[in-house]
């Protein structure tokens, strides 16, 4: 069953979800918040029974963080009520959110690194002025929180040094400690490894039995499924549904999510490889504190085939990218076209890997792929800036020759508005992404580096992305994918290795790879539903036996 | 070298380090909260000036002492609001107050006194008259212990001790308390204290208003204290030392102390030695001027040690979407 | 996005903050019982008035054209050098080492050397606070800061110990051979006949002209230019790119540095005719100022510094002919950095809001 939320219809259906005997915990009333002329939430409504978990799903963009840090007090609403508990409660700031019983769990954690557990726990919330009765008190209920719910965490640790996942942990206690019977977490399997996510999904069921509120903004449709009791779905500012998890599918919210049906396959020729393009073998990689990121990975990609590396974020595929890409430095040996590339010193820098045919379309493209306040001619040859095409004489560059070629590759590449002179960050997400395709793709590189092609990026950029990077391997380059939305990287690749800390567990054809096997691979583990994959090459590493 | 040589340049020490020590406390004070500050020379400079000027006129130190922090607040307000409110460049304010100070000072001092940027000499109770601590006259003549006791601890003005009581309290504040909590927590991650429901702007404020009571003083010991009244450009840098013994202690006050102090030895050093004969060279003047710069540059490089400020410093504070 | 003209960002908002900056400088100057608009014409007359007042405005805008490019060129790679006063310093030293090391024919060749001479010792100067914090992440605020007082000893020692002619007991070196003379105004033919003998502005006023020209070209139409821009902007963008950071900070600092340095062909070469203790006299500060007020662009500089000579040569008549100290500028000069650096989003925020509204009201309508 399935109601649009923004019609009279389906407010009326959305109010018979509540039970008739109690108020809901949190009601959301007409919602509407504008950023500029971005419209980034449009009369929303919704209301949440207590002791359940809701969960609002959408794409990027979609606005649904918005409306949570709406009800949590970091933006004021252009027009709207918030209702907690029966009682209308406007919440002007953090303060009157957290007084209405209000906790939330950021996706970039809100935690002073150099604290320990115990001094972040009571932040806010000391009892007097001095920190002594404070600590002492916080540490006998810390004790109590955990031992109710599986919180464990060591209270005199630094923050610093304690895993993301239990780093989450002292998010919710912060949560709980401050009384908060509802908590919002905001896509907090993003950073998770499968088994401390799931170890989340303990807590949060715990927590539900107990009688508190959890709303869970995701992406994910597998998360929503498992433990929700109802979902809300936003499309562009908009809420379109609300419905029991109970009575809906997978299918049925993400045709919702996206506005149609979406088409999860590519429509691609088998792959034909040729000569070997790429070689790695046993490349290691350390971070600034020393910690080893790359375990020694070896690979191998051909020409005209497309490798996807899948994996949850943060085991290795960024530092996989830098230091191909050149910007990071590492150990071990990188063959393109048979020749070996320096991993270090003067040789190992972006633009001589450019100069050697590799091209690279980084993960995160506001921050490494292009330069905001730069024009759109400047970013169509940021990295190639050096190229002697684009220099009139030996002092100064041909400006005007690279923006009449620009306006050439933003019409091929279909960018919107196709505007040399406009700065990159007035594109939208899809068209920023388009530049950096184009600059990228444009040069018939032998070997193209992609991280997150479509993260940010509307539907139908996706499909034009996508055809792109079929058509470029279909002229003969190889293709490195990296992306952790693993329906990009099956109906995208030719060959998979899935990562998972700092170490390949096991690769092989596309067309073996199950679900469960390549999630197994993703925590680290073999097991039958792995060896079951026709054609893998599994690592020692992977544990042999499920162990959960 | 005799022992009694070594009181008096420790005991002249104590004296040049107490303005360094009172404004690299109110440097530690705004910098854990996330704002850098290197307008300390300007503060000082203003404080100064008022309490010079104030205490002239009036002939009461005390007086002067109000005025010469509240001038220092006036700039304290300055770069609050450029680096809190209109979340502008934390440095370019720091210049603009040292400029501004320099200026206006002297503008002020030849409208009202006449002499070329000066301040009438201060006399009486226009000073902080050294205090004699008990008993200081009788043991005097002890030697070591009481030569030390008698003219290192005792004779100095009231604010050499509020200096030096300052140390603990600070350490006892931003490490005890509520307040040092949120304090540190907005210099290192303000989103932890915004998310906390606990204001940014008003905990920012509150350190650099504290910064301006510090860095006041310090100024007001320079007029009052060190000297007998305001002389153009009097602090001479000494802001900018008081920044790099921040540096130099990682922004911890204790460390602070020492690092003052050492600062505070090396001026009277040369001031009594211009030229030190080390046998093989002879270290000119010059060279023991600009030791602590020197040593600020080589503990920034990291070689001895590195210098973490607070993760959030220099950064305004905008709530992201 | 881009709702805000253009000429909102390059004119009218540093207008409207210097404008700011003269009304707060008007009432101090009302609260020490002067006259504002006296104060004004006393200004004019004595900087404008007279090619005599021009001569001297000259001078020191040249002196500024150069700190204010090398603060500019620093902060397009995102550096913000306030070393400026201690790279001048050390130009000085450079300069007046060169001039009395030879004994140069004619001023045009011991131009071209001199020029080497200072601009190589201010680099110089750069060079280790940028090798610093491009290898050792070592705040370049702090250390040009502390490099200003390590090189006015570096200076007092060099003139007290070093370059001081016997039996003189000034810190001062000795005079430059009359053959480095740089021509003055008045020794310019046809102009020449306006200027007095006395006026110090000389032919480095059309050398920092051309390093304005020369710096224009750097920044935007070199590879190093966009390079050192897209490292000021993003710095992991640049290294994604292939842009070495350290290059690029050396770079961005060592050209910043040899700018500052090339200021005492004016001040030293040109005018004073030896080195004397504090020959910068803080333009290595004002510069700061300038390169605020002129947005970093060579022709904001070059406005900027006419201004900022005028202030000074204005202030110092000021001096002369009212009880005002010429600490005004310096007040002034503090009120600019004020507004047009850290109360810069005061005015910029309301006025960008303004734009935007007018522009989506004109969308709607």
């Amino acid at each position: 069953m399935v109601e649009t939320g923004t019609t009279e219809a389906g407010r009326q259906a959305t109010a018979a979800l509540a039970t008739p005997e109690g108020a809901p915990a949190i009601e959301l009333k007409g919602i509407s918040k504008a950023f500029g002329t971005v419209q980034a939430n449009k009369d929303i409504s919704i209301r949440v029974m207590p002791g359940t978990i809701h969960g609002i799903i959408g794409e990027n963009g979609a606005g649904k963080s918005t409306l949570m840090s709406i009800l949590y007090g970091f933006y004021k609403a252009d027009a709207g009520e918030i209702w907690i508990k029966g009682r209308h409660t406007p919440i002007p700031d953090s303060e009157a959110a957290i007084k209405a019983g209000i906790g939330m769990v950021f996706q970039h954690f809100k935690l002073v690194q150099n604290f320990t557990v115990l001094e972040n726990i009571i932040l806010g919330v000391e009892d007097g002025a001095l920190l002594r009765p404070s600590l002492a008190k916080a540490r006998k209920e810390l004790k109590r929180l955990a031992e109710e719910y599986e919180l464990n965490v060591d209270p005199d640790e630094t923050i610093e040094e304690l895993s993301v996942g239990h780093q989450q942990r002292v998010e919710i206690l912060k949560a709980l400690y401050r009384q908060a019977d509802i908590l919002i977490l905001d896509e907090p399997t993003g950073v998770l490894t499968p088994a401390e996510a799931d170890h989340l999904f303990r807590i949060l069921d715990n927590l539900r039995r107990e009688g508190k509120t959890i709303i869970l903004i995701t992406h994910k449709l597998r998360e929503i499924m498992e433990i929700t009791d109802t979902v809300s779905v936003m499309r562009r500012g908009e809420m379109t549904a609300t419905v029991k998890t109970a009575e809906t599918s997978p299918e049925q919210l993400a045709e919702l999510m996206v506005g149609r049906k979406v088409l999860l396959n590519v429509t691609k020729t088998k792959a034909e490889p040729g000569r070997t393009v790429l070689e790695v073998e046993n490349l290691s990689v350390k971070d600034e504190d020393g910690v080893e990121r790359l375990k020694g990975i070896d690979l191998t990609i051909r020409a005209g085939e497309i490798l996807g590396i899948a994996g949850v974020a943060g085991n290795g595929q960024s530092e996989l990218l830098e230091v191909l890409g050149g910007f990071a430095t590492g150990t071990g040996t990188i063959r393109i076209n048979g020749e070996e590339i320096d991993l270090t010193g003067k040789h190992s820098d972006g633009q001589s890997r450019r100069r050697r045919g590799i091209a690279h379309v980084p993960e995160d493209r506001h921050r490494l792929g292009l330069i905001l306040d730069f024009t759109a001619w400047e970013n169509m040859v940021f990295g190639y800036h050096a190229d002697p095409a684009y220099q009139k004489n030996s002092f100064v560059m041909d400006n005007a020759g690279i923006v009449s070629h620009t306006a050439e590759a933003m019409e091929r590449f279909d960018v919107r508005p196709p505007i040399p002179t406009l700065p990159a960050k007035s594109f939208s997400g899809g068209n920023q992404q388009k530049i950096v395709l184009a600059r990228e793709i444009e040069r018939n590189p032998d070997l193209l580096l992609v991280g997150q092609p479509t993260r940010g990026v509307d539907i139908g950029a996706i499909e034009f992305i996508h055809k792109r990077l079929v058509e470029l391997r279909d002229q003969g380059a190889a293709i490195l994918l990296v992306s952790v939305e693993l329906d990009e990287i099956r109906s995208l690749s030719d060959r998979v290795a899935v990562m998972f800390d700092g170490r390949i567990m096991g690769h092989g054809p596309v067309e073996s790879a199950t679900q469960t096997g390549m999630g197994c691979l993703m925590a680290g583990l073999g097991g039958d539903d792995v060896r079951g994959m026709d054609g893998w090459t599994i690592s020692d590493e992977a544990a042999p036996e499920e162990t959960d | 070298m005799d022992f009694a040589t070594i009181v008096e340049i420790l005991d002249s020490a104590v004296r040049l380090g107490t303005p360094l020590l009172l404004a690299c406390l109110a440097g530690l004070f705004s910098e854990r909260a996330g704002i850098f500050d290197i307008g300390l020379e300007g503060k000082m400079l203003m404080a100064a000036f008022f309490s010079g000027a104030v205490a002239a006129v009036t002939g009461n130190a005390w007086l002067g002492l109000l005025a010469g922090v509240g001038g220092s607040m006036s700039l304290a307000f300055v770069h609050g609001l450029a680096s809190i409110t209109f979340r502008g460049n934390q440095l370019i304010s720091g210049v603009a107050v040292n400029f501004l100070a320099s200026g206006f000072t002297v503008l002020i001092a030849q409208s009202w006194f006449h002499q070329g940027g000066r301040t009438p000499q201060l006399s009486g109770n226009g000073r902080f008259e050294p205090i004699t601590l008990p008993g200081a006259e009788a043991v005097k003549d002890v030697p070591v212990i009481g030569q030390i006791y008698a003219n290192l601890l005792s004779g100095h003005s009231i604010l050499v001790y509020v200096a030096f009581a300052m140390v603990p309290i600070t350490w006892w504040v931003l490490f005890r308390t509520r307040f040092g909590l949120r304090l540190r927590a907005v210099g290192e991650n303000p989103e932890s204290v915004d998310t906390a429901g606990i204001s940014v702007i008003r905990l920012r404020y509150t350190a650099v208003a504290i910064t301006g009571v510090l860095a006041g003083l310090g100024g007001v010991y320079l007029a009052t204290g060190l000297a007998a009244g305001f002389v153009k450009e009097m602090t001479a840098g000494r802001g900018y030392i008081a920044l790099a013994a921040l540096i130099f202690a990682k922004w911890r006050p204790v460390p602070a102390l020492g690092a003052t102090m050492l600062f505070g030895l090396l001026e009277a050093i040369s001031n009594r030695y211009p030229n030190i004969d080390l046998g093989v060279i002879t270290l000119p003047i010059q060279f023991m001027q600009a030791v602590p710069y020197i040593l600020t540059v080589i503990i920034l490089a990291g070689f001895i040690g590195k210098a973490i400020p607070p993760r959030a410093g220099g950064q305004p504070y905008v709530k992201e979407r | 996005m881009e709702k805000t003209p253009k000429w909102v960002d390059v004119a009218l908002i540093p207008v409207l903050n210097l404008l700011i900056a003269f009304v707060i400088s008007g009432i101090v100057v009302l609260l020490i019982g002067e006259d504002p608009v006296k104060a004004i014409k006393v200004m004019v007359s004595g900087a404008l008035g007279s090619p005599y007042g021009w001569g001297y405005t000259l001078y020191y805008s040249t002196n500024f054209i150069f700190t204010g490019l090398a603060v500019a060129v620093a902060y397009h790679a995102s550096q913000f050098n306030i070393g400026g006063e201690g790279q001048a310093t050390l130009g000085g030293l450079g300069v007046a080492l060169v001039l009395l090391a030879v004994p140069w024919p004619h001023w045009t060749i011991a131009l071209v050397a001199a020029m080497f001479g200072g601009a190589l010792f201010g680099a110089a100067w750069a060079a280790i606070p940028a090798w610093l914090q491009a290898k050792r992440g070592s705040h370049i605020v702090i250390t040009t800061i502390m490099f200003n007082f390590i090189g006015a000893s570096v200076l007092n020692y060099m003139l007290v110990n070093v370059l001081r002619p016997p039996r003189s007991m000034d810190p001062a070196t000795a005079r430059f051979p009359a053959a480095t003379h740089l021509p003055t105004f008045h020794d310019i033919p046809l102009v020449g006949q306006f200027f007095s003998k006395s006026v110090p502005a000389n032919v480095s006023f059309f050398i920092a002209i051309l390093a304005c020209w020369l710096v224009w070209i750097l920044i935007w139409r070199t590879k190093l230019g966009f390079e050192i821009r897209a490292f000021g902007r993003s710095e992991p963008a640049a290294r994604y790119a292939g842009i070495s950071p350290v290059k690029i900070v050396m770079a961005a600092m060592l050209i910043s540095g040899g700018l500052a340095g090339l200021m005492a062909i004016n001040n030293v070469m040109g005018e004073a005719h030896r080195l004397v203790l504090n020959s910068v006299e803080g333009a290595g500060f004002i510069g700061i100022a300038v390169a605020l007020m002129g947005r970093n662009h060579p022709f904001g500089v070059f406005l900027a510094a006419l201004l900022f000579g005028f202030l000074y040569q204005g202030g110092g008549e000021l001096a002369l002919e009212t009880t005002i100290p010429r600490e005004l500028i310096t007040v002034i000069q503090a009120l600019v950095i004020l507004f047009t650096g850290a109360f810069d989003n005061m005015l910029r925020a309301p006025i960008e809001s303004f734009f935007v509204a007018r522009a989506n009201a004109r969308k709607e309508a």
